[in-house]
């Protein structure tokens, strides 16, 4: 750990931690631009022990944010993890000392396109650098560098959050200890680059977007974003579960109306999905996030082999994927295991059957949670983590 | 996991154990709920690995804290790099994989020794019975109808000799088992054994 820069201090208030990084410093990105400082929003649970060796940093997904156990500021909802964490749960916070932070360009406190520009005084806009999902584990690494902690106990995440697990494993291969990539992949593929390029381009059709300059014009662009969640939100879901939800069922009618209403549920239910989003997110972060996701290819970044990646590595890895999601297919994560059974890793594969598409790693799947449970029980032992993980309780 | 909780190991997972020398690296190909891998690491201090075809086996096994994949011998020995492991463990599975020859190779590859067992088709009581009644054997070790069986390369232990002999492998150690598990008492697996051992345990290592 460098720390050569005066120790920045961590506010806290209702909404969270915060932490400016990099002002002395400044974070170099891999577009080549050097960026600092950086605000970043995060939020902790559970004690950090006097060895500090019990530290799991939480990765979150595309739209997710630090809120991973406290009632989301905005929508009021419990956080996107809040069933996984806490007193003798899956990351049980009497054992472990929980970190959870927004990511680079996002829009829950953590610096990103819709922030004041310093050097302007008016909102980055489309000025803001282009990042990757490098770039912000480069930030998540500065915060961990800041809560002084030499090594993390596991870095785990789903989908864009299993996207920096890797990337941690592979850029700091000491500091990690642990690692479960979860419904996660190397690279971005076609796919899903295509599905991401229809949300981008229906936020930029939005004549509201006033070409990334929103901000300055008083207006937000809600029918594009809006549009654009909703076409992702589609690929979160399996076919069985929209049909088991929705099936062909009529919205609040007896009968179709011949009209481009919601006649049916399901379209209500995306429009409301649609509707809800605009209210937390910012579209130019949208932008930003997903290009990261489609710039990520992990084998590309090590001479076209994945396992390059992985060499040498001595962190134990728990790869998870579910048999419904066709965003982040199982054979994404069985590349994932070949690459590093290739270099004799120490690694677990489960693949957990599930109808819930993309998202059940956001929801109630005991299988899954026994799992993680069970994989952070071996690795506990292996790191001589005592059963109150050292926190004196 | 009763093999687990108790302590014990079934007996012929303990055969297996014992010839496993403490600290080493090893893979156990068909791990089932990984009882033989949690016995290895608690009491040997393995590092230890594991492949498993079912998925409630990967679950079982991974809840337990163990390592190990979802995977079939088939297409996942080719990933690993070869000299691995000290040992890579086929217990009971060499049967039913589609292409045993390159099974073996794979183990014999990644391990520097392999340890196998398989059921022996060989047996008198398999012969007397398709001698006698004409129809494929259904016996305690081999319990499974033609049309449902997983085991799809059924083979004698002189069959396993010979192919051991065409690839290059040297046998060191052979151990003749009773249906039980239980060892007979015939010095090794050659000659006679192929008449009464209901199964057969091998320490195989590369030869040179």
């Amino acid at each position: 750990m460098s720390q050569s820069e005066p120790v920045p201090t961590s506010t806290a208030n209702a909404l969270g931690l915060k932490v400016e990084l990099g002002r002395d410093r400044p974070i170099r990105l891999d577009c080549g631009v050097e960026l600092g400082p950086v605000q970043v929003a995060y939020q902790t649970y559970g004690r950090l022990n006097a060895d500090r060796s019990n530290a799991i940093l939480i990765c979150h997904a595309l739209t997710g944010d630090h809120y991973v156990a406290d009632p989301h500021p905005i929508t009021g909802k419990p956080g996107w993890w809040s069933e996984l964490v806490g007193p003798g749960r899956v990351f049980d916070t009497d054992r472990y000392f929980l970190i959870c932070s927004n990511v680079l360009g996002g829009c829950m406190g953590t610096t990103g396109p819709m922030d004041d520009n310093v050097a302007t005084g008016q909102p980055w806009g489309l000025n803001f650098p282009v990042i990757t999902i490098g770039d912000m584990v480069k930030v998540q690494a500065r915060l961990v560098d800041h809560l002084g902690i030499d090594q993390l106990f596991c870095v785990v995440g789903g989908s864009m959050g299993g996207m920096q697990v890797l990337k941690w494993a592979q850029s700091y291969p000491e500091r990690v200890f642990s690692a479960i990539p979860i419904a996660a992949a190397a690279r971005h593929s076609a796919q899903n680059i295509a599905f991401h390029e229809v949300g981008r381009q229906a936020i930029m059709a939005d004549p509201d977007w006033c070409d990334g300059n929103y901000l300055q014009q008083g207006t937000r662009p809600h029918r594009g974003l809006a549009v654009a969640r909703m076409a992702a939100h589609i690929t979160y879901l399996s076919e069985p579960a929209l049909h088991q939800k929705f099936g062909r069922n009529l919205q609040n009618r007896d009968t179709i109306t011949y009209g481009f209403d919601a006649d049916f549920q399901v379209e209500s239910y995306l429009r409301h999905q649609g509707s809800t989003f605009v209210d937390r997110f910012d579209a130019n972060s949208y932008l930003y996030i997903t290009r990261a996701m489609d710039y990520f290819d992990l084998a590309a970044e090590n001479g076209g082999v994945l396992a390059n990646a992985f060499r040498g590595t001595r962190t134990r890895f728990c790869v998870v994927s579910f048999t419904s999601d066709w965003l982040f297919p199982t054979s994404e994560s069985r590349a994932v295991v070949h690459a590093l059974n290739a270099v004799a890793a120490n690694v677990s594969f489960v693949e957990i059957k599930s109808d819930k598409g993309h998202d059940a790693f956001l929801l109630d799947e005991p299988e899954f949670h026994a799992t993680l449970t069970g994989f952070l029980e071996g690795a506990a032992a292996h790191r001589g983590l005592p059963r109150d993980g050292g926190t004196g309780r | 996991m009763m093999t687990v909780s108790n302590g014990n190991l079934r007996v012929d997972l303990r055969l297996i154990a014992d010839m496993v020398e403490p600290g080493s690296r090893v893979l156990d190909v068909g791990c089932g709920e990984g009882a033989l891998l949690d016995w290895l690491g608690r009491t040997k201090g393995v590092d230890g690995r594991g492949i498993e075809l079912s998925m409630a086996g990967v679950s079982a096994a991974v809840s337990h804290g163990l390592s190990v994949i979802q995977g079939d011998a088939d297409t996942d020995l080719k990933d690993y790099p070869s000299g691995a492991f000290d040992y890579v463990i086929l217990s009971q599975t060499l049967q039913a994989t589609y292409e045993p020859r390159t099974v073996l190779s794979h183990m014999l590859r990644i391990g520097r020794r392999a340890i196998v067992s398989f059921p022996n088709f060989g047996h008198w009581r398999v012969r007397l019975h398709l001698l006698t009644r004409g129809r494929m054997p259904v016996t305690d070790t081999l319990a499974y109808e033609w049309y449902d069986t997983p085991n799809i390369h059924f083979c004698t232990i002189r069959d396993f000799l010979d192919l051991c002999r065409d690839l290059g492998i040297t046998v060191e150690r052979s151990v003749p088992l009773d249906r039980n598990g239980q060892t007979l008492a015939i010095p090794s697996c050659e000659g006679i054994a192929n008449l009464f051992a209901d199964q057969g345990l091998f320490v195989l290592s590369r030869r040179g």
